[in-house]
C-alpha cells in the first residue's frame, strides 16, 4: 500500500462517514459539525488530486461561509438537539432509492463489475495502475487567466457573478423585517 | 497514482448519501446540507476527470468546479432566506409542513 | 532530514517524516513562545496602565542598579504550573464532544498557520504555491471553534457570544481577503515566500492604506482590542470561555495570544519585508556570501522576529487604548466604511499597478523604486479623501448627537 492510498483511504473515510452521520445523526447542531468534516474530507481529496488551489477554495467557501450559515442557522432555529421524527414516513423507500442508485452509479462509471469474475480482481492492473499526464506548474496562473480569458471562460464568470449578485439580493429581500418583499418591490417600481 | 474509479466510487457513494438525506428527512436545514453533499460529490468528479484526462492542462473541469462552488454558495444564501421567512410565517421548518400548494 | 528516514524506509514514507517532525518542532517551538511574549504583553499592558505588570516570581540577579530587579519573567511558567492543577469542570447539560473539542479547534487553527510561514530564506515549513489562500481558510477554522465553544456551553451568554462570532468574524474575514490581495497582486504570487523575496522595497511604504485595513480587519479577526465583542466582560461575562476552567480555558488564552503575535508575524511577512535585512542584497542570503548561508539564515530568522514584534507592538499598544466598541458600530464600520474602503484600495493599486510599465519584471531595488513612490503618493492621496469623507461624517454625528441631548441650544446653530 502506497503513502498516497492511505491518504486518499483516510480522506474518503472521513468524507463518507461524516456525509453519513450528516443524514442520520437526531442533533441538527451536530449535523452541521460533520458536515465541516465531510467538506473537509473533499478539500483533502482535492489536494491529493493535485488541485491544491480548489482544496483550499473549498475551505474558504465551503466550511467557512457555507456551513458556518448554515450552523448559524441551525442555532438559531428551535428543538434542534434530539429530532423526535428526523425521517419522512417513507424513508425506507428513500434509503432503497439511494442503494439502487449507488450500485447503478457504480456499475456505470467504474470497471468493478467487470472484474468481479477474474481471478484476484484487487490485484488486477485495471483496478490499482491508472496514469495521467503530468500537471503544469503553473496551474493557478494559468486558471486565472482563462476565466477572464474572453475566449475562454469570461462569459460563464460574469455570469457567476451576476448569479451571486442575484441570490444576494434575493437573500436580503426575503429576509428584510422591516417590510414584506411586496412593499419592496412597489418601492422600486 | 490512485487509479480513477477508487475517486468515482467515492462520489457515488457520497452523492448517494446525499441523495439519501434529501428524500428522507424532514428538516429543511437537514435537506439543505444534504444537497450540498450531492453537490461536493458532483465536485469530486470533476475534479478526478480533470486530473486523470491525458493532458491536465486543459483546466476545464476546476473552472467548472469553481463555477459549481458558486452555485452553492448562492443556493445557500437563497436557501437559508427562503427557509428563514417560511419559518416566520409558518413557525416551522419541517418540510412536510409547507403543505399548502399541496393536493 | 529526509535523507537520513530513506536508509530505513522508502521515499514518501521519508518525506511524511521529516514533514512530521517539522510540523511537531514548529507547533511547539509556537506554544513555547506563548510563554515569553505572554510575558512582554504583560509588561507592556501594565506600562500601558500605569502599572509595573507581573513583577514577583523568578530569580534575577540583585544588583546595585534598580534595574536588576527580578522582572517576573518566570510569571508565565507559574501560570502553566497553576493552569495544569487546577480541576477540570465541564457543568451538566454541556454538549460532551463539541465543548471539548472547541478549545483544540481554536488552538489548532493558529498553530496551523505556521505551517506557511517563512522564518528565513531556507527555514519554512512548506512553501505552498497558494500560501496566502491557506493563511485565509486556516484563519476561519478558528471560527468554527468559538461558536462549537458558545454552543457546547450550553449558556446563554456563551451562545450570544457563538452568534457574535459569526457575525463579527464573518463580517472582517471579508476586508482583510480584500487587503490581502493587494500583496499577492504586487508579488505576483500567492507564495509567502516568494512575496518576501518580491519585496525590494516593503510594501508597507508603497500601499500604508492596505496595511492599515489589513490591521484593523485582523484585529477584529483576533477578536482583540477595541473589538473584544467575543468575550466582552461588562456584558457577556467572558463570552464564549465562561464555561471553561484549567487547561481548555489556557488553551484558549495561548491560542488568543499566539493569533495576537501571528498577526504581528503575517504583518511583518507581507508588509515590512519579512526575513529581509534592509539594503542587503537578496542574493547574498540566498548564496551566502561573506557570512554563510546559515548565519544569514539567522540574520533572517532575528529580523523577522524583530519587526514581527513592533507590529505585534502597535496591536498590543491598540488593544490597550481603545475603547471596546458596540456591536451595531461594529458591524455598520464594517459594512459601511471598512469593506468598501478595501475594495476603492484594491482598484486603485490594481490600477496603478498595471499602469505602471515594468511592474511585472522586479528585479532590484531600482526597478522598485518608482512604482512605490507612485502608489505612496496615490495612497496619501486616498488618505486625504478618507480623512476629509470621515470629518464630514464625524462633523454631521456631533450635530446630531448635540442636536438630541441640547435641543435649545442648538436649535440655533446652523445645521448643514
Amino acid at each position: 500500500m502506497t503513502v498516497e492510498l492511505l491518504v486518499f483511504l483516510i480522506l474518503s473515510a472521513l468524507t463518507l462517514g461524516g456525509g453519513m452521520l450528516v443524514v442520520t445523526t437526531r442533533n441538527l447542531f451536530h449535523a452541521g459539525l460533520y458536515l465541516m468534516i465531510s467538506l473537509f474530507g473533499v478539500a483533502g481529496l482535492f489536494v491529493l488530486l493535485t488541485a491544491p488551489f480548489l482544496g483550499v477554495v473549498q475551505v474558504i467557501v465551503y466550511i467557512g461561509a457555507i456551513a458556518i450559515l448554515i450552523m448559524l442557522a441551525i442555532m438559531l432555529s428551535p428543538n434542534i438537539t434530539n429530532l423526535p421524527n428526523p425521517f419522512t414516513a417513507q424513508w425506507p423507500v428513500g434509503a432503497a432509492l439511494a442503494v439502487i442508485f449507488f450500485v447503478m452509479l457504480i456499475t456505470v462509471v467504474t470497471p468493478v463489475m467487470n472484474e468481479l469474475g477474474a481471478d484476484d480482481w484487487v490485484n488486477s492492473d485495471q483496478l490499482t495502475v491508472d496514469t495521467a499526464g503530468d500537471v503544469p506548474a503553473d496551474g493557478i496562473a494559468t486558471l486565472g487567466e482563462e476565466l477572464v480569458d474572453p475566449h475562454k471562460y469570461m462569459l460563464p464568470f460574469e455570469v457567476a457573478s451576476v448569479l451571486l449578485m442575484a441570490a444576494m439580493i434575493g437573500a436580503v429581500l426575503l429576509v428584510h423585517p422591516g417590510k414584506q418583499a411586496e412593499d419592496v418591490i412597489e418601492d422600486v417600481a | 497514482m490512485v487509479p480513477l474509479w477508487l475517486y468515482l466510487a467515492v462520489a457515488a457513494a457520497l452523492f448517494s448519501i446525499g441523495m439519501f438525506g434529501v428524500l428522507t428527512r424532514r428538516n429543511a436545514i437537514a435537506i439543505l446540507m444534504s444537497i450540498e453533499l450531492m453537490l461536493n460529490a458532483v465536485n469530486i468528479n470533476l475534479v478526478a476527470f480533470w486530473r486523470y484526462q491525458e493532458n491536465p492542462a486543459n483546466l476545464s473541469g476546476q473552472v467548472f468546479a469553481i463555477f459549481v462552488f458558486v452555485v452553492a454558495a448562492a443556493e445557500a444564501a437563497v436557501g437559508l432566506a427562503l427557509i428563514i421567512s417560511i419559518y416566520r410565517n409558518r413557525q416551522s421548518v419541517i418540510a412536510e409542513d409547507v403543505d399548502v400548494m399541496k393536493w | 532530514m529526509t535523507g537520513l528516514f530513506e536508509n530505513i524506509v522508502s521515499h514518501g514514507w521519508a518525506v511524511f517524516l521529516a514533514k512530521l517532525i517539522g510540523a511537531f518542532v514548529v507547533g511547539t517551538a509556537g506554544l513555547l513562545w506563548t510563554l515569553i511574549g505572554i510575558w512582554f504583553e504583560r509588561k507592556v499592558a501594565g506600562r500601558f496602565q500605569d502599572r509595573l505588570g507581573p513583577n514577583r516570581v523568578g530569580l534575577g540577579p540583585k544588583g546595585r542598579f534598580n534595574l536588576s530587579y527580578k522582572f517576573g519573567w518566570a510569571q508565565s511558567i507559574a501560570d502553566l504550573i497553576k493552569i495544569f492543577l487546577k480541576e477540570d469542570i465541564r457543568n451538566t447539560g454541556t454538549d460532551r464532544w463539541t465543548f471539548n473539542l472547541a478549545p483544540i479547534m481554536v488552538t489548532m487553527s493558529v498553530v496551523l498557520l505556521w505551517a506557511v510561514i517563512p522564518f528565513s530564506d531556507g527555514w519554512i515549513g512548506t512553501d505552498l504555491n497558494v500560501g496566502v489562500a491557506y493563511l485565509i481558510a486556516v484563519g476561519g477554522i478558528g471560527t468554527i471553534g468559538v461558536m462549537m465553544a458558545g454552543w457546547g456551553s450550553n449558556n446563554k451568554y456563551s451562545l450570544l457570544a457563538g452568534f457574535r462570532s459569526v457575525a463579527q468574524l464573518i463580517s472582517y474575514e471579508i476586508p482583510m481577503v480584500v487587503a490581502l490581495l493587494v500583496p499577492v497582486l504586487m508579488a505576483g504570487s500567492m507564495s509567502t515566500q516568494t512575496i518576501i523575496r518580491q519585496q525590494y522595497i516593503a510594501f508597507m511604504f508603497a500601499v500604508p492604506m492596505t496595511l492599515l485595513i489589513f490591521l484593523i480587519s485582523g484585529q477584529a479577526e483576533n477578536g482583540r482590542g477595541p473589538f473584544d465583542l467575543l468575550e466582552g466582560e461588562s456584558e457577556i461575562v467572558a463570552g464564549f470561555h465562561v464555561e471553561y476552567s484549567g487547561m481548555k480555558f489556557g488553551m484558549f488564552m495561548v491560542s488568543e495570544f499566539l493569533h495576537a503575535f501571528t498577526l504581528g508575524l503575517l504583518t511583518a511577512i507581507l508588509f515590512m519585508g519579512g526575513w529581509r535585512i534592509p539594503f542587503v542584497p537578496l542574493d547574498w542570503v540566498q548564496e551566502g556570501k561573506y557570512l554563510g548561508s546559515f548565519i544569514w539564515n539567522l540574520l533572517g530568522f532575528v529580523m523577522l522576529l524583530s519587526k514581527a514584534m513592533i507590529a505585534y507592538f502597535v496591536l498590543i499598544w491598540v488593544r490597550m487604548t481603545l475603547p471596546r466598541l458596540r456591536i451595531d458600530h461594529l458591524l455598520n464600520f464594517n459594512w459601511k466604511f471598512l469593506v468598501p474602503l478595501s475594495l476603492i484600495n484594491l482598484l486603485v493599486v490594481a490600477f496603478v499597478w498595471k499602469a505602471i510599465p515594468g511592474t511585472d519584471a522586479i528585479n532590484s531595488f531600482a526597478d522598485a523604486f518608482i512604482p512605490s513612490v507612485v502608489l505612496l503618493i496615490v495612497n496619501m492621496a486616498m488618505f486625504l479623501g478618507v480623512g476629509a469623507v470621515l470629518a464630514d461624517k464625524g462633523r454631521q454625528e456631533r450635530a446630531r448627537v448635540a442636536a438630541r441631548v441640547y435641543p435649545e441650544t442648538v436649535e440655533a446653530a446652523p445645521t448643514n
